[in-house]
This record gives C-alpha cells, sequence and structure tokens, in this order.
C-alpha cells in the first residue's frame, strides 16, 4: 500500500526538486451564514518553497495571484431594447451553462503585465479571461457585448471583484491577502486557488476548498421551504394573522 | 441593524423594512387599503428581488387586513356570501394567476407586464378616486351636491343567469358577476403581490352596485383569504417567501396600520381620499415614466 503512494507522489517528488512550491492557506474552511452575516473577510496567506530553500538569484520578480471562486451556475442574462421608440423590454437573451457566482481575483501586480493573453484564458485569470461557455451559439460580438454586461452587472454587485496589487508578499517567501465575500453569495463550495508567477509563467499552483453555508436558524428556514413548502406557507400565513389579530387586539386596549 | 435574509440571500437593515413597512401600515390605516401596492414596488428598489418581494408582500397584507377584518366582522360590516363567492372566484384566480406567472417568468417579460398592468390599473383608479374626492371636497365647502346616483348595476351584470340573493348587499344579482370579479383579483394578487381592495372597492360599488356599508368589509374579508392563497401558491411554486423579511414587514405595518386608523377617525375622509388618489397617480406616472426611460440597467441575469 506504501509504495502505491510512493508511486505516485513521485512525479511531485520529482517537481518539487526543479520547481518551488506553494503551502497555502485560509482563515476560514467553513463559513457560516448566521443571522447578523454581512459578509466574511477571507485572508489567504501561505509560503512559497524554494527547491533547495535558496531565494532565486536572479532579478526576475515573483508575483503572486489567488483567485477565489463560487460554485458555478447555470444562468440566463437578458438584454433590454428600446420597442417602438417607446418603452424598453427584455429583447435578445444568452445562456451561460457554467458562470461562476463569485470571482475575486487579487494579485501582487496587475495581472496583465504578469501573463500574456492565453496563458490568463488557460487559467482564467482576470475578469476578461472567464470562461463563461454560453450554451447557445452566437456571433463573437454578441456573445462580447453580453459577457461584457455580465461581468459589469456582477462587478457593480460587488460579486466580481478584481484586487491588483492587493497580495502581499514578505521577503519573497510569505505572501497575504484579503478578499471580501460579500452577503449576497450564493451557499456551496468556495475554491481558493493561489497561482505562482514568474517570468510569465505559472509555476505552481495550489487550491484550498471554502465551504460556505447557512446554519442555525437560517439554514432551518432555508430547508423548511424546500422541503415542507405547504406547512412552511401555513406558518408564514399563520404568522400575519397571528401578528395583525395581535396588533387590533394592543391596539383596542390602549 | 443589519439582518441576514435566508430565502432573499442577502442581508438588509432590519429597520429600514420595519420602517417601510411602517410607513405603509400608516397610509393603509388612515386610506383603508392594504398598500401591497406599495410594498412590493418599494423593497424592488431596495434591491431584493422581484419574486421575493410579490410573494412577502402578500402576506404583509394578509397582516394589515386581519384587525379589519374582525373589526368590521363587530359592525356587521360583511356580507359573508357575497364574500364567499369572491373568495371562491379568487382562489381560482390566484392558480390561473401562478401559470401566468410562470409563463411570463419563462418569456423574460414580467417585469414589463407588472409594470404595464400597475400604469393602467393606477392611472385609471387613481383618477376616478381624484375626480370623486375633488366633487365631495367642493360640496363640502357649499357647492350644490349632484343629484345622488341612483345606486344599481351595472346592465351586463343584470344580464348573467342564475340569480340569487346577497342580503347584507341588498342585491338580486347572478353570482357569475361576483366570482369573475373575484377571479380577476386573484390574478392581480398573484402577480402584483397586492390585495386588490383599490380594485374591489370601486368595482363593488359601481359595477355591483353593493350596499356602502358591506363594501369595504366584504373585500377586506377577499383580500384575507385571497393574499393568504397567494402566500400558499408563492411557498409551493416559486419557493420564494421569505419568512423572515415578511415578519419584519408585518412588525411595522400592523403598527402603523394601527396609528393610521386613529388619525383616520379624526382626519375628513374626502381629503384623505384626495391624498390616495394623489399617491396613486403619481405612482402610475412614475412608473410609466422608468417604462420609456433608458434603464440603468440594461442587461438582468436570472437562474436558469
Amino acid at each position: 500500500m506504501k509504495a502505491w503512494w510512493i508511486v505516485l507522489l513521485a512525479p511531485l517528488l520529482i517537481a518539487a526538486e526543479s520547481k518551488p512550491v506553494l503551502v497555502p492557506d485560509v482563515s476560514q474552511r467553513n463559513i457560516e451564514i448566521v443571522y447578523s452575516f454581512t459578509g466574511a473577510d477571507l485572508l489567504l496567506f501561505g509560503a512559497i518553497l524554494y527547491p533547495g530553500g535558496r531565494l532565486p538569484q536572479d532579478d526576475k520578480p515573483t508575483d503572486i495571484v489567488v483567485v477565489v471562486k463560487g460554485p458555478t451556475q447555470s444562468i440566463l442574462v437578458r438584454e433590454k431594447e428600446k420597442l417602438g421608440g417607446l418603452i424598453w423590454v427584455n429583447a435578445a437573451r444568452l445562456r451561460y451553462r457554467s458562470a461562476p457566482s463569485f470571482y475575486a481575483i487579487a494579485s501582487s501586480r496587475p495581472i496583465a503585465s504578469l501573463l500574456d493573453e492565453r496563458t490568463r484564458a488557460i487559467y482564467e485569470l482576470g475578469l476578461d479571461s472567464l470562461q463563461l461557455s454560453p450554451a447557445t451559439s452566437a456571433l463573437d460580438d454578441r456573445q462580447d457585448r453580453f459577457a461584457h454586461g455580465l461581468v459589469d452587472l456582477k462587478r457593480r454587485a460587488g460579486l466580481y471583484v478584481e484586487k491588483p496589487g492587493a497580495v502581499e508578499i514578505t521577503d519573497g517567501v510569505l505572501y497575504r491577502a484579503v478578499v471580501t465575500i460579500p452577503a449576497r453569495v450564493p451557499v456551496g463550495r468556495f475554491t481558493a486557488e493561489t497561482f505562482l508567477v514568474r517570468d510569465g509563467h505559472v509555476l505552481a499552483v495550489a487550491t484550498r476548498d471554502i465551504e460556505i453555508r447557512k446554519s442555525g436558524f437560517e439554514r432551518f428556514v432555508a430547508r423548511s421551504a424546500e422541503r415542507n413548502a405547504v406547512l412552511y406557507g401555513l406558518v408564514a400565513v399563520v404568522l400575519s394573522v397571528a401578528f395583525g389579530w395581535g396588533a387590533g387586539l394592543i391596539a383596542r386596549r390602549f | 441593524m443589519d439582518i441576514y435574509l435566508p430565502i432573499a440571500n442577502l442581508s438588509v437593515n432590519a429597520l429600514v423594512i420595519v420602517l417601510l413597512g411602517g410607513g405603509v401600515g400608516l397610509l393603509s390605516g388612515m386610506l383603508g387599503v392594504g398598500g401591497g401596492f406599495l410594498t412590493t414596488p418599494l423593497l424592488i428598489v431596495y434591491g431584493i428581488p422581484p419574486t421575493v418581494a410579490a410573494a412577502s408582500a402578500a402576506s404583509q397584507v394578509t397582516g394589515a387586513s386581519v384587525s379589519g377584518v374582525f373589526a368590521h366582522f363587530r359592525r356587521d360590516g360583511v356580507d359573508t356570501k357575497m364574500g364567499g363567492v369572491l373568495v371562491a372566484g379568487g382562489l381560482l384566480g390566484s392558480l390561473a394567476g401562478g401559470q401566468v406567472f410562470r409563463l411570463l417568468q419563462a418569456t423574460g417579460q414580467i417585469d414589463t407586464v407588472i409594470a404595464i398592468i400597475y400604469v393602467l390599473l393606477l392611472g385609471f383608479i387613481g383618477s376616478m378616486m381624484g375626480r370623486e374626492a375633488i366633487g365631495a371636497i367642493r360640496v363640502s365647502r357649499g357647492a350644490v351636491p349632484p343629484r345622488a346616483r341612483k345606486r344599481r348595476h351595472h346592465p351586463l351584470v343584470a344580464a348573467l343567469p342564475f340569480r340569487t340573493r346577497f342580503y347584507r348587499s341588498g342585491l338580486y344579482i347572478s353570482p357569475l358577476a361576483p366570482l369573475l370579479l373575484g377571479f380577476f383579483v386573484g390574478i392581480l394578487t398573484i402577480l402584483l403581490g397586492v390585495g386588490g381592495g383599490f380594485i374591489l372597492v370601486p368595482a363593488m360599488l359601481y359595477l355591483l352596485g353593493m350596499t356602502t356599508q358591506v363594501v369595504v368589509g366584504t373585500s377586506l374579508f377577499q383580500t384575507l383569504f385571497v393574499t393568504a392563497m397567494a402566500t400558499m401558491v408563492h411557498a409551493t411554486t416559486t419557493k420564494a417567501v421569505d419568512i423572515v423579511l415578511a415578519a419584519l414587514l408585518l412588525l411595522g405595518s400592523v403598527a402603523g396600520a394601527q396609528v393610521g386608523a386613529r388619525f383616520a377617525a379624526k382626519a375628513k375622509p374626502e381629503y384623505l381620499r384626495l391624498a390616495l388618489a394623489i399617491i396613486v397617480l403619481s405612482l402610475a406616472v412614475w412608473i410609466a415614466i422608468g417604462l420609456g426611460w433608458r434603464p440603468a440597467e440594461i442587461y438582468s441575469v436570472e437562474a436558469s
């Protein structure tokens, strides 16, 4: 059994000889949404391990890029158009099979100056390099228009974030960055990816998972609404009748 | 004080929602309307998703109508037979409304349709109410009152078959007329999250020709049941009823409604009606401008 593991790990060990390795961590592996949740500050930090423990001697800088992604969603984007010069209505639409519900990228320097466009597209680094995968084929200019509209909308909602220069690197080995998770994120499994970039190449990648879920009362309510819809509706009705009746009774006392 | 809404999936300032409910409740207590037609658009402006806003506003209207219904029952101001027929129509209407809602949602035109219905309805009712209120104010200032309109139902209503007696309403008409009226209001309750009192009351007066004393009580009776049904329909189909949001709204609105009712006892009713007409008309104009104005967001995203 042990031998089997060594065989599996062997390529990694060899790689570790020649390339630096990332040891990342996040301040919270689990984020619980309770009634007072207004968002969370996630601290992403870690160390860069160079082969042999020696910092590279050339003067090329080492950069760190961290990306936090929310669960992907299948979404429908609609575009409004003026109808008959009179009113604005939803006209064209485009469906995306897997758009990230949340995407934050922080880097030690602006991402465009670190990597070329092709590499950014491969690793999905940067808001203009997201692979949004439209489900319906559309002309290129229309796809661009919709992608731009979607990213702009999400960016202003605080769900797509680009923070160039937000990663701090200390003594070339320790890095840290703070990413703010807003209250509007959907629940589910988030990933925090860390990329080590040198000389226009991604040298190392490491991933950590973060679980965001509702807990306590919030979890109970969301689950009841989903699983016991009839009972949940009845409770809502009884609650509103009780409120109205109660207020009437109190008011008649005075 | 921020609080997380488990269904809307966002956090809001609880105080703002309670105050919003309170303001609407104040108006509803003063003017005798449910206030759903104000709550839903205000919630949407605050950033609550439209479906959650419409679904949760309905329960606020339920709460607002309860104490009114009891008060009218004590005064024998409810025609339960007429109310029962209206409710039956309303329940059918809310089920049909659920289907219409889903259809419009699928084509992406739900927001536009809601806005257009609002403009037409609010514009029509606001101008009708305003004209009537101004006439009443003129009379109270010494103008010669016009000859009282003879209370009678619309000729179309009289043509319907299976007539029956509604004693409290003082009517001998076919139950199909209130059934259809209830059906229509039920659809609107689902689509707009409104109680429909602002349509039902004039329709009962001018279309059915009901006795004035039972109109408001019977309308509230219908509102109570149909908004409760609307909450159930939303809870089981769209699953967009946010009970925390509803509780916050209720907290403000039931308190506001009681304060409003005290105000109303002191104020002159025709001025209150004029005030309501002005509010309703300005809301209609506001939404109409919004339809033609270039929207702040050209793109919108929904889950699929």
